[in-house]
């Protein structure tokens, strides 16, 4: 038997492959760096390795190709931009996980254990988070630009696995924080055997498992439909689950609330951006003829995604759990940007993805500023009066409710504006009354933030402080600019997107 | 139309000083008034360079523009940031910049004990760059954003010493009065982009000849709102005087020569739509000629002397409005007038402050008298400007106020009688009440309080009243020498319907204004020179002076007929809101945390009922399928 040694384009796979190698000798440092160099260390080799592989990202924008791997993955203008929304995330995500408040010294020791004192008081530091996070981003790349079934579950679970360790780092809250990564371990598990599933059944369907090949029996009309349907059902439900869109969505509220928040405000947001990515591709190209049977289906996902998120986020005390229900509508925001099914859909879709991410990872990050001496405070009833004690944390977080809730001058009001309009122009016309309605509920609650930071006055034991980081402040301005950016002048961005967001099959 | 690329500068100079001033704080408290100066004196600069080269070219190229940016392109809906610098313009730029160096330089001593007052200097800039783009903007939105940038420096201004919670007032009403203002001018440009779909004041002028009267009619009066909301005219005139509560020079500059002129430029630069609208010109008549009777009875009353100069800039603008509204004969003759206004009432005003600041901030002119001795210089330049306001030949006013109610005799009709009478009488209050504030300032007894020491202001200040004072006495005959100022302005406006007969020669409307004149300061003469003056206002007064002391009832006619009628809807639009619309915001609100509270029981943090739920939901999905395919 002859091997066949791969073609590959390294080009056009370099900033995958500069992302692993950075990961992999991430790992090395670990073995070979000395303790107390290792922080530093690995905060330069991560961001160093984001940049370059954005850097290449941005070399490669223009070019197109079926086959840089073979025909398992494609390159595109959507994967470029997917692809870069999600270094730029990373990028800000990474000055937040670099603060060293929030990761327990010894992942392995059990909670509230001796050994874990003495790590404290020798003051170490989990450094793994780098490379797990950079095997992550990795993973999150290939999701949107696979091009097979096989690709797209190995890209799934690359991403997926550096995440659940990554929930069980909390500092604070110890059993909380293993609690919801055993749950989202559990719960991933679980949907990825539907994943796996639903990938059974198309390849049952088209005899194929790339998505050329299924398109091409979906266009033919050829197979049993049954199959596909009951595949389509199954592989979706797996996205479904990583986005957070009801029913699949139980999970995010409780890992949202126990990960270390930069873990949560990484994985609201890149994650999102790879799974929808990946959507994207599938419902766009691959099941774009079979329109008629997953439409009325994402519609009713999105429909109560939009209304459960909202109408549930209202009763929330936590300022975590809150985001996470908003992140559950705006999963049902986004499904309006598949249902739409063309070309604005396609740009609209993209545009919130990184607008949304963006002021994401920026409200997590404030959350991590408001502390007190046992660690961060997420119950929102000690943040009234916030906004006289820490106007900088406060005002911030005020522009990012503004962007979820779609206020104009921010980019949250571009991205839903353009997004609906999409869906309208396709007649998904319930879809986007219901976006509308549950836009104004959600409008509600965020103003009710906003009312509780700035014109309550502080009760008693409201205690909270701001403790100012750098790193921290940094990803709070890039966030609050990009967002404000987005929202005055999105004409730039917009048209980036609309040249370059074109599939090729 | 010629480009060019370096009228904005002219802007841009004291807009990068009042930025520089507001961001750089504290730390500019040493430098900031000099460098405030500097911005202003360098966009004058800029402004006499513009002049030279404009001069230089022919009649037909000297209009000149410069786009700066693309500003809204939405749909058929196209506003180009752009600036126009044509013979109007030129005068206003060279007015703004020069009297507002005179009056910067005059602040640094005015204001040199005053701890902010790196902030005045930044707001005076800031009114500078604003006040130039009103002038400069190529079409209404342009001017808009200057109209509402001035507007904004006025009220920053008016309450600069807003510890006092009367002047905090006074500049929230002055506020207020200008939105009414304001609104006007944005339905004018409302009417202007539905009927014509332009703004620009190229495309209105354009097009305005195919427009039907009524839209131009109703543009025209929306136009007048706009006017006399920023001018202080008739009826929303009542802000003017309580303006004064800012510190002098600002009311030398922005509330006496130049923001306070805005509305005779917007209404002479929209002369095109006032041609083409007769019933909206008439209103501009009657609107001027009520308020400079207005003004000039206010002022025979008032013993605040800053309050009298406002009266009688109210009533000069009057004048101005009044010519504006006459038509392409009278349009050169109010910027006369406007410009040669700019002068002597700044440099009154510039003398009231002088007189202030010896007399320990005292603004009554019964507490007065007797100045003369002590302040020479400020008693012969506000005499100067006196003589300018009054039309003696051949101080400025005599040549633009002859001008104006010749003008107005030539009208015709009827309509000419009645104005060329009004503007006759005005003149001789006029003259009454300034001789009146002449005679309590700087003749008679002294009235001063024991702690006043009277004494000649540093020469900062007044050699800027000394300028303007050289205005006051030349700018008259060199504007009108060889009819320069008309000649300069001539092609901009239309000139059809010109030259009807002369009702009177001019010689002979000159002899009727100064004999009335005469007859004013006589009357003034009798009354408080020849008596003595008390130090406080007697209480037996004729009914006519208790009406005219309470500013003729304005502020209780707004009071009765806008204020509780306003008062009394807002009222009940509140109790609606509450009961209505904010019953339906609760109730959805209530409905909403109900819903979300209940649907929260389903999240109860056991894996299994997740499982439990993914499970459910995807043979939902099948299900669903199964529908579908069905």
């Amino acid at each position: 038997m002859t091997f066949t040694a791969p073609v590959l384009s390294y080009t056009l796979l370099s900033p995958i492959l500069i992302l692993l190698g950075g990961a992999l000798i991430g790992v090395l440092v670990e073995a070979f760096v000395s303790k107390a160099l290792r922080p530093v260390v690995q905060l330069t080799l991560t961001l160093g390795t984001l940049m370059l592989s954005l850097f290449q990202v941005w070399r490669i924008r223009g070019e197109q190709s079926l086959t840089p791997a073979m025909g398992s993955l494609v390159i595109d203008g959507p994967a470029v931009l997917l692809q870069g929304s999600i270094l730029v995330i990373a990028i800000i995500s990474i000055f937040l996980i670099a603060d060293t408040e929030h990761f327990t010294p010894l992942a392995a020791a059990l909670p509230g254990s001796a050994e874990e004192r003495e790590a404290a008081q020798a003051g170490n530091q989990v450094t793994e988070v780098y490379p797990l996070t950079l095997f992550a981003v990795s993973g999150m790349m290939i999701f949107p630009i696979a091009s097979d079934l096989i690709m797209l579950f190995v890209a799934l679970e690359m991403l997926s696995l550096p995440l659940y360790l990554m929930a069980g780092l909390s500092r604070r809250r110890r059993l909380a924080s293993q609690e919801s990564a055993l749950k989202y371990f559990l719960l991933g598990s679980f949907a990825s055997a539907f994943f796996l599933f639903g990938a059974a059944y198309l390849y049952g369907f088209s005899g194929s498992i790339t998505f050329a090949g299924i398109r091409e029996s979906v266009i033919g009309g050829s197979g049993n439909d049954v199959l596909l349907l009951i595949g389509m059902a199954f592989l979706s439900i797996g996205l479904l689950f990583k986005v957070g869109a009801v029913p699949f969505h139980s999970w995010s509220p409780d890992v949202y609330q126990g990960a270390p928040t930069p873990i949560t405000a990484f994985m609201a947001a890149a994650t999102k951006v790879a799974a929808f990515g990946a959507m994207l591709r599938i419902f766009y190209t691959v099941f774009a003829n079979a329109e008629w049977s997953w439409t009325p289906i994402i519609s009713a996902i999105a429909i109560i995604s939009m209304l459960l998120g909202s109408l549930v986020a209202i009763s929330q005390r936590d300022v975590k759990r809150m985001l996470a229900y908003s992140s559950i509508a705006h999963a049902g925001f986004l499904l309006s940007g598949i249902i739409a099914l063309n070309k604005a859909g396609l740009d609209a879709t993209i545009f919130y993805l990184f607008a949304y991410g963006v002021a994401t990872v920026g409200g997590f990050a404030v959350v991590t500023l408001v502390r007190d001496s046992s660690g961060e405070v997420t119950d929102l009833n000690r943040w009234k009066g916030l906004g006289k004690r820490s106007p900088f944390a406060a005002s911030a977080f005020a522009l990012f409710l503004l962007a979820f809730a779609g206020i104009p001058l921010t980019s949250g009001f571009i991205g839903k504006f353009s997004i609906f309009s999409a869906a309208y122009e396709n007649g998904a016309t319930a879809v986007v009354i219901t976006g509308v309605l549950s836009s104004a509920i959600a409008a509600f609650f965020y103003i009710r933030v906003i009312v509780l930071m700035f014109f309550t006055d502080a009760v008693e034991d409201g205690t909270a402080v701001e403790i100012p980081s750098i790193l921290t402040r940094a990803t709070v301005v890039i966030s609050a600019v990009i967002t404000l950016v987005l929202g005055i002048y999105p004409a730039p961005v917009l048209d980036f997107i609309t040249d370059l967001a074109i599939f090729i099959r | 139309m010629t480009t060019s690329t370096s009228l904005v500068y002219l802007i841009a100079l004291p807009l990068a000083g009042a930025a520089i001033l507001l961001l750089a704080g504290r730390r500019a408290d040493k430098w900031g008034h000099l460098l405030g100066t500097a911005m202003s004196a360098s966009s004058f600069g800029v402004g006499l360079y513009q002049l030279m080269l404009m001069l230089d070219r022919p009649t037909e190229q000297r209009p000149i523009g410069q786009k700066l940016f693309e500003w809204i392109n939405v749909g058929e809906f196209k506003v180009d940031a752009g600036l126009l610098l044509d013979q109007l313009s030129i005068c206003f730029v060279l007015l703004i910049t020069g009297v507002g160096t005179l009056i910067h330089i005059y602040s640094i001593s005015y204001m040199s004990h005053d701890k902010d007052r790196r902030r005045f200097f930044a707001y005076l800039n800031l009114f500078i760059a604003a006040m130039l783009l009103l002038v400069l903007g190529d079409s209404y939105l342009n001017l808009y954003v200057g109209w509402e940038g001035v507007g904004l420096a006025s009220y920053l201004l008016i309450g600069f010493w807003n510890q006092k919670p009367a002047y905090a007032t006074a500049s929230k009403k002055a506020f207020v009065m200008n939105r009414i203002g304001d609104m006007g001018l944005s339905f004018a440009i409302m009417i202007a982009f539905a009927t014509m779909g332009t703004v620009s004041f190229a495309g209105v002028q354009e097009h305005a000849h195919h427009a039907s009267e009524a839209a131009l009619t109703g543009m025209g009066i929306m136009l007048l709102v706009a006017a006399a909301g920023k001018s202080a005219q008739f009826p929303l005139q009542a802000w003017l005087g309580d303006a004064m509560a800012g510190p002098t020079p600002v009311s030398a500059l922005i509330h006496a020569a130049t923001m306070v002129t805005a509305g005779v430029y917007l209404i002479t630069r929209s002369n095109f739509v006032f041609d083409a609208a007769p019933t909206a010109q008439l209103l501009v008549v009657i609107v001027g000629a009520i308020t400079l009777m207005f003004g000039a009875l206010i002022g025979t009353a008032k013993d605040d002397i800053k309050k009298a100069l406002a009266a009688s800039t109210m009533s000069q603008i009057g004048y101005m409005i009044l010519a504006a509204g006459l038509g392409p004969v009278g349009y050169a003759f109010a910027i006369m007038h406007l410009l040669t206004h700019g002068f002597f009432k700044a440099g009154m005003f510039l003398g009231a402050g002088s007189v202030m600041h010896g007399m320990n901030d005292e603004v009554n002119m019964r507490k007065y008298g007797a100045l003369r001795k002590f302040m020479p210089i400020t008693f012969v330049t506000f005499g100067l400007g006196y003589l300018a306001i009054l039309g003696v030949p051949p101080f400025a006013g005599f040549y633009s106020k002859d001008m104006i109610i010749e003008t107005a005799f030539n009208a015709g009709g009827a309509k000419g009688i009645i104005l060329g009478v009004t503007t006759l009488i005005g003149a001789a209050i006029t003259a009454f009440y300034m001789t009146r504030v002449m005679i309590l300032t700087f003749t008679g007894t002294k009235r001063w309080d024991d702690d006043a020491h009277p004494h000649e202001s540093p020469w900062l200040m007044w050699l800027p009243m000394a300028v303007l004072a050289i205005g006051s006495v030349s700018s008259g005959f060199l504007l009108s020498r060889g009819d320069a100022l008309e000649n300069w302005l001539h092609p901009l406006f239309d000139h059809h319907a010109e030259h009807e007969a002369h009702l009177f020669e001019p010689i002979v409307v000159s002899a009727m204004a100064l004999t009335m004149v005469a007859i004013g300061v006589a009357i003034a003469f009798v009354k408080y020179a020849r008596q003595e003056v008390s130090s406080v206002a007697p209480e037996n007064v004729s009914i006519f002076t208790k009406i005219a002391r309470q500013d003729l009832m304005q502020d209780r006619f707004n009071e009765a007929v806008f204020m509780r009628p306003g008062q009394a809807l807002t009222t009940t639009l509140v109790a609606a809101d509450d009961a209505v619309i904010d019953g339906a915001v609760r109730g959805v609100g209530q409905v909403a945390m109900g819903s979300g509270s209940a649907l929260r029981g389903l999240q109860n943090g056991y894996v299994r009922s997740y499982a439990a739920m993914i499970l459910v939901g995807a043979i939902a999905l099948i299900g669903a399928i199964w529908v579908v395919v069905q």
